[in-house]
């Protein structure tokens, strides 16, 4: 499938496919999280691209964060000190966990692209006051970008933005939907590869090439293999070797909670409320990050019912070292797992170089046990 | 039996301070029997109201100093490791949550809640380790959430921290089942302010050359202000330890012998080496006059409104030390720097605290560049022993304390 390629590449080939867009004459915003405000970026004639660690070597990044900070956010600070991101015109922070929190201020205090803005997002999102709280972070996120751009972004803008996301979201569900139901039509790596790749190219593009895989899906023959369903679950998961291991060990990720997986386009923004409290409430429905709170019991509520709707055999919990919002929930949803007698493993990444070896023996152990 | 003789450096009140300590920990012990309730609250977090409706706020980051200074530390954690936490993750949360299932500790555990108030000023550690204790105790959670202010205090963070400050109640209230009295309230506001005040004027004694007390003293006194903030009780002992500070001010009693050289502390103290960590600096006639960790139990005094406390509470509870951003942070550093006039900063990078502790390397960078100081940096965990090196850390504080009398023209 030749659509697929062009995901690979947009990620693979990150200054290339900056270019590109910089051509379409849209100034590119750069975002660390799963709860930046895409549309409004996209809204404001800019492009919102999500950032990953390259997985280079931490060097300039040593001068500014600890030892004991998760990859990520390590990795994201050396890709911009190194000037691997110098395409970038600016950056939006969405307030989630402490590193990123400390992330922005390094960010900010070292920056050197034009336009900064942090989205201070509340962290308990079950209360009517926190829904305003949210609608007026966005507001004042919309007004930054207006007053920066000299621009202004009118409902008409943000509504035509709002609808090419949801077009993203829904083509991207579709694909999912085929993908967890046959296991073997797409692989692991591929299905992977169209979120990280939609996240990172023009959107416009993105919209038209998953709308063309969509409809070739239908097309397939159905492969029929029987193999054990896996649900992947914890912060992002950027390490496409994970599924092949999966797969070579005769399973495949069928659903994942993750925030580069199902959390970022799941859940579709009201097309037919007032748009920045159609987007607010997104905010409040989507599957939440570890980061926020929307109850007590939520987060392994949504795993179960992952685990339910996908018919999955088993949960991979993959969490990055250093990451204390899901090392936190990582013995609770475990526990409640197996209450449920639901197998799980978790495998922990550090650096995102993994020790392919033993780290495929343990999946191909787990695989076996369900 | 005699009683010891009496050591001209100690601070006297300390004894007083141990016997209200164990008063109020007795109060909170026996709670149930009382028909009082307890209420579990995050160390920044809005105390006063519990203390105007007479519920008894316990402070679970006090009983992991309290761990940690005991060296009950490392068992904790462990246990919590067992149970599946990560070891990378905040030792006061590990030995805390440990702590409720085996009831260990230095006091056999904390006194069950009856509901548990959570305000995310210090940290996104606290919303986890709450939630997880909401779910082993089955009590009530209040999330007091104020928004960081990387940038300043926005009218959208205001208003928004200002509707909790009314849920708050609500939530009170409907725990209690009593209304809260309004002239209650503002005593005990009153009562906060003053305590605070009182307490930034203890930490202002160290100014004086030599310094009456330590940084280490102040780890010690600081429990008061932080679990009986908004007593006459608190309001009472700081006055009476203020009175004992300036008494040794005109004394000239130093709490190190010879004083030389002045320094300043960054982060949480390393609880299991309080003493260790003091006696290598007293020898080389260093003295740690003070810190940002327990300034930050009145660094909001100037948003308090001290007959207006429960609107004023608001921004007083969202702008302190650690919920600001990492350039605000240095510029209070400087400003310690100067005000306590010190020859060096220390800088301790915490394992378990990543606020406190990410951003410390930029704090560093611009502490040197704008006061050219000395600056060092130490990595160990306030409570979990396990990562530190006796032999590695006393040989850098050897090498900086080498660097400090030199650029004294001392050496
Ligand atoms: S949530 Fe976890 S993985 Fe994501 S930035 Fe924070 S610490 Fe890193
Ligand atoms: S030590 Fe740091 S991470 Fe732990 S509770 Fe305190 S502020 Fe939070």
């Amino acid at each position: 499938m030749k659509e697929i390629e062009r995901f690979h590449e947009a990620a693979d080939r990150l200054a290339d496919t900056a270019a590109r867009i910089r051509q379409t004459g849209r100034k590119i915003i750069g975002y660390p999280c799963s709860y930046a405000p895409e549309e409004l970026i996209h809204a404001a004639g800019c492009h919102p691209m999500r950032l990953f660690s390259s997985g280079h070597g931490i060097v300039q990044a040593e001068n500014h964060l600890q030892s004991y900070c998760c990859s990520l956010v390590r990795g994201m600070l050396e890709d911009s000190l190194a000037g691997r991101l110098d395409f970038l015109d600016g950056t939006v922070f969405p307030h989630t966990c402490d590193s990123m929190q400390r992330l922005s201020d390094i960010w900010r205090m070292n920056g050197t692209y034009a336009f900064f803005a942090d989205l201070v997002l509340p962290v308990k999102l079950d209360t009517p006051g926190s829904a305003a709280y949210i609608k007026s972070v966005l507001a004042r996120c919309k007004a930054d970008l207006e007053t920066a751009l000299g621009i202004s972004i009118t409902d008409a803008d943000l509504a035509a933005s709002i609808a090419l996301f949801n077009r993203i979201r829904t083509h991207l569900a579709f694909i999912h939907d085929v993908y967890s139901r046959h296991p073997g039509q797409i692989r692991g790596s591929d299905m992977a590869a169209l979120v990280k790749g939609t996240m990172i190219m023009d959107r416009n593009d993105a919209a038209a090439l998953l709308a063309d895989l969509a409809a070739s899906l239908q097309d397939l023959p159905l492969p029929d293999t029987p193999v054990k369903r896996v649900v992947l679950a914890g912060s992002v998961c950027d390490t496409p070797d994970l599924f092949d291991s999966v797969e070579a060990a005769g399973g495949a990720v069928v659903g994942d909670d993750l925030c580069n997986g199902q959390r970022w386009f799941d859940t579709l923004v009201a097309e037919d409320k007032p748009p920045l409290t159609a987007l607010a409430d997104r905010y409040r429905q989507r599957a939440i990050c570890p980061a926020k709170h929307a109850g007590l019991t939520t987060r392994a509520d949504h795993l179960v019912s992952l685990v339910d709707k996908t018919r999955a055999d088993g949960v991979l919990f993959v969490m990055l070292k250093f990451c204390d919002p899901h090392a936190f929930d990582y013995p609770y949803l475990k526990e409640t797992l197996d209450a449920k007698k639901i197998k799980s493993m978790v495998l922990e990444i550090d650096d995102g170089h993994l020790n392919q070896g033993q780290f495929s023996t343990r999946i191909e152990t787990f695989i076996h046990m369900l | 039996m005699p009683d010891k003789p009496v050591d001209p450096t100690k601070i006297k009140a300390a004894r007083k301070m141990r016997d209200l300590m164990t008063t109020y920990y007795l109060e909170a012990l026996s709670a149930a029997q009382n028909h009082r309730q307890v209420a579990w609250i995050t160390s920044g977090g809005p105390v006063e109201p519990l203390v105007a409706m007479d519920i008894i706020p316990v402070y679970p980051e006090n009983h992991g100093a309290m761990i940690g200074s005991a060296k009950m530390g490392e068992d904790l954690c462990a246990k919590a490791e067992d149970m599946g936490y990560s070891p990378d993750l905040c030792s006061y949360a590990r030995s805390d949550i440990a702590c409720a299932v085996v009831k260990g500790g230095p006091i056999g555990g904390l006194p069950k809640p009856d509901m548990l108030i959570c305000c995310n000023n210090i940290c996104g550690t606290v919303l986890k380790w709450y939630e997880i204790q909401a779910r082993f105790f089955q009590v009530p959670l209040f999330i007091f959430d104020t928004p960081v202010c990387h940038t300043g205090y926005s009218p959208e963070i205001a208003a928004y921290v200002k509707t909790q400050v009314h849920e708050y109640i609500a939530f009170l209230e409907q725990v209690t089942g009593k209304k809260l009295d309004p002239d209650k309230m503002n005593h005990v506001g009153r009562l906060s302010y003053e305590g605070q005040r009182l307490w930034q004027q203890v930490l202002n004694t160290t100014a004086h050359k030599p310094s009456p007390m330590s940084a280490f003293d102040a780890f010690f006194f600081l429990a008061l202000i932080v679990t009986l903030r908004g007593t006459q009780t608190a309001v009472d002992f700081y006055k009476e330890l203020i009175h004992e500070l300036e008494e040794r001010i005109s004394d000239g009693i130093s709490v190190v012998p010879d004083e030389t050289y002045r320094l300043l502390w960054d982060n949480l103290p390393v609880w299991h080496r309080l003493k260790w960590l003091s006696d290598r600096f007293s020898a080389h006639q260093a003295c740690l006059v003070a810190d940002t960790y327990t300034s930050a139990w009145c660094g909001a005094l100037k948003y308090i409104d001290e007959n207006n406390f429960l609107d004023s509470m608001a921004q007083a509870y969202t702008r302190i030390y650690l919920n600001i951003g990492v350039d605000q942070m240095a510029q209070e550093v400087l400003e310690m720097i100067r005000f306590y006039d010190v020859n060096g900063l220390v800088m301790h990078s915490n394992r378990s605290c990543k606020p406190y502790s990410f951003g410390q390397m930029d704090i560093m960078r611009i502490v040197r560049e704008k006061t050219g100081i000395p600056v060092l940096m130490i990595e160990a965990d306030m409570v979990d022993p396990r990562s530190f090196s006796e032999s590695q850390i006393e040989t850098r504080i050897d090498a900086f304390m080498e660097i400090v009398k030199h650029k004294a023209g001392r050496s």
